[in-house]
């Protein structure tokens, strides 16, 4: 993809070394480092106040870290013409709004250009190409404000998408979903990894309808980072040193449970926040 | 037929020169307000819109303080307005209104002290009601290029940002992420905003200007599916309200036996009312079918002599 080679192989579409976010004294991300493959569905998970957004906005480049490095293609981040797609958390889609599923697509495409819009046949195709892609024809030519939550989530993804990029950022794209849909939004999001062999990384705190098809975890906890597959991550052990104190990992009924277990006194407060 | 041609259109409506003018301005005022609005109402900054017409209020009364021409204050002020409003902190929500509210207030009490100082020095009665409720048949012609350069100044200035400040409409993070200057783009608009409040402000006064700012855009936004869509069928209805209030003044003149001309402005918002009133029995699901009122006729057309 680039002429940049990393030490090992092909450099990571994101390589995230070593970043602390420090905001007003208060330390929100400490020394986390990962990596995302090409192709890799990756799942940012964490409990809520883990730094997963901040972590996010640093990656694209709309927080600037205290310490450490984001490479995405192998290179530093550039604030502009980064190959980037971002669904962020919350996006209000007032029903009056006139536009269609269809436009926002397009201003997907190109909503960073200024002047008027020419017509461009190119272009229209291209939005159709992305909402088929995304199963969305049915209601490309509804107003986005009247969709359900699944189908404004599958129309945010291909205004993302149709600007080919190779990483797609999420930001709790299922936080606000009913059980069906957010499986529809979770299996459309690993086809679309595989097949585009797209890195594709999705913040999340509840992990359990991710865990069947995530290639990787990133465990975020107290501002620190857990990498590597889920087996290796969603451990007691692990997850013990990332909290600084014991939490156990149950599996009951095919769902994991991370509990806070037992505390010595002093941390008890903290592991009530858990 | 004639008869009821010379009912609609009472005599010398044509070829009065102050029909002209003020056609002429409520037109381009009317374009300028329903463009901007569209953006406005799909930003939900409608209590910032009329904040800045008390804004403009309070620039208008200090330029006829001063002798100038008022629609060099009503804009000029409201371009202030809109920076300090911006500067106070338009960004967060919560933000927005207090420092709407903070900036409304100063005006309208801005506005008292003007209008008092020009009422009590010179005697002119016409201020209060040239400032707060518009003047548009007493606007000199030589004021049109003025309002020409300023209507091709927001205009422009909404057709450069036009995408970058829907994608941040929709969501300021997605447009930041791509590498749009929200925040310029954002005070881009409040320039547009500001000319087109100062604009109306002019045509139909100053705590008015929210009426033809707000109401055709609102109105097109409940059958409109797609923006460029809501955009002209606004600039329709605004036209045409602005159009049938100036004529109905007009032609008010003739009604009864006292001879006296009701109000441009009231005639505007209530069409723009009752236009509003009947988008809203026909519904959102007529998405794309026109809503306004057919166009009034062009008024540019006739002759160049005073009316009575």
């Amino acid at each position: 993809m680039t002429d940049h080679i990393a030490i090992s192989g092909a450099a990571p579409i994101l390589g995230v070394d070593q970043v602390s976010v420090v905001l007003s004294g208060r330390r929100i991300l400490d020394q986390v480092s990962f990596d995302v493959g090409a192709g890799e569905f990756t799942g940012l998970i964490g409990p809520n106040g883990a730094g997963k957004t901040t972590l996010l906005r640093v990656i694209l480049g709309l927080q600037r870290p205290s310490g450490g490095d984001i490479r995405v293609l192998g290179q530093r981040r550039s604030p502009r013409h980064q190959p980037i797609g971002y669904v962020p958390q919350k996006v209000l889609l007032d029903p009056d709004m006139p536009m269609r599923a269809r436009d926002l697509v397009a201003l997907g495409a190109d909503g960073d250009r200024y002047g008027l819009r020419l017509p461009s046949r190119q272009r229209n195709e291209a939005v159709r190409e992305m909402l088929h892609a995304v199963d969305a024809d049915r209601f490309a030519d509804a107003r986005i404000g009247t969709l359900s939550g699944g189908e404004q989530q599958r129309v945010l993804i291909a205004q993302a998408l149709i600007s080919r990029p190779r990483l797609l950022l999420l930001d709790e794209p299922l936080a606000n979903l009913d059980l069906r849909s957010s499986q529809e939004v979770v299996r459309l999001l690993a086809r679309i990894a595989r097949e585009q062999q797209i890195a594709v990384l999705l913040s999340a705190h509840e992990m359990n309808p991710l865990l069947p098809v995530l290639d990787r975890v990133v465990y975020l906890a107290r501002g620190r980072a857990a990498a590597g597959p889920a087996s290796e991550v969603i451990t007691t052990e692990t997850l013990s040193t990332l909290y600084g104190h014991h939490v156990e990992v149950l599996h009951v009924h095919g769902r994991v449970l991370v509990v806070a277990g037992e505390a010595e006194p002093a941390e008890l407060p903290k592991a009530g926040t858990d | 037929m004639h008869a009821i041609y010379n009912a609609i259109f009472e005599p010398g409506f044509f070829s009065s020169s102050q029909v002209h003018v003020a056609a002429t301005i409520g037109g381009l005022v009317a374009l300028v307000s329903a463009v901007t609005g569209v953006f406005t109402v799909m930003r939900g900054q409608s209590f910032g819109g009329h904040a800045l017409g008390d804004v403009s209020a309070a620039g208008g009364a200090g330029a006829l303080l001063v002798g100038l021409s008022p629609v060099i204050g009503f804009v000029g002020l409201g371009i202030v307005g809109a920076g300090v409003m911006d500067m106070i902190g338009v960004r967060r929500l919560r933000g927005r209104d207090l420092a709407t509210g903070i900036v409304l207030g100063t005006a309208i009490g801005l506005s008292a002290l003007f209008l008092h100082l020009t009422t009590t020095r010179s005697a002119t009665t016409g201020a209060v009601q040239q400032v707060l409720f518009g003047s548009i048949y007493a606007t000199p012609p030589g004021t049109i290029p003025i309002v020409v350069a300023l209507s091709v100044v927001a205009l422009g200035a909404l057709a450069v940002v036009s995408r970058p400040l829907l994608l941040a409409t929709v969501s300021p993070d997605i447009a930041a992420a791509r590498g749009v200057a929200v925040r310029m783009v954002g005070l881009l608009y409040m320039l547009a905003l500001a000319i087109s409040v100062g604009l109306s402000s002019l045509a139909i006064g100053a705590i008015l200007s929210t009426a033809l700012l707000i109401g055709p855009p609102a109105a097109a936004l409940r059958v409109a599916k797609r923006t460029s869509r809501a955009i002209g069928l606004a600039c329709l209805f605004g036209v045409a309200a602005t159009w049938i209030g100036i004529l109905l003044a007009y032609d008010s003149y003739y009604w009864g036996t006292a001879h006296q001309a009701l109000p441009v402005s009231f005639f505007v918002v209530a069409i723009v009312f009752v236009g509003y009133l009947a988008t809203g029995l026909t519904g959102a699901r007529t998405a794309g079918r026109t809503a306004a009122p057919t166009a009034a006729p062009a008024a540019a057309i006739g002759r160049d002599e005073m009316a009575a």
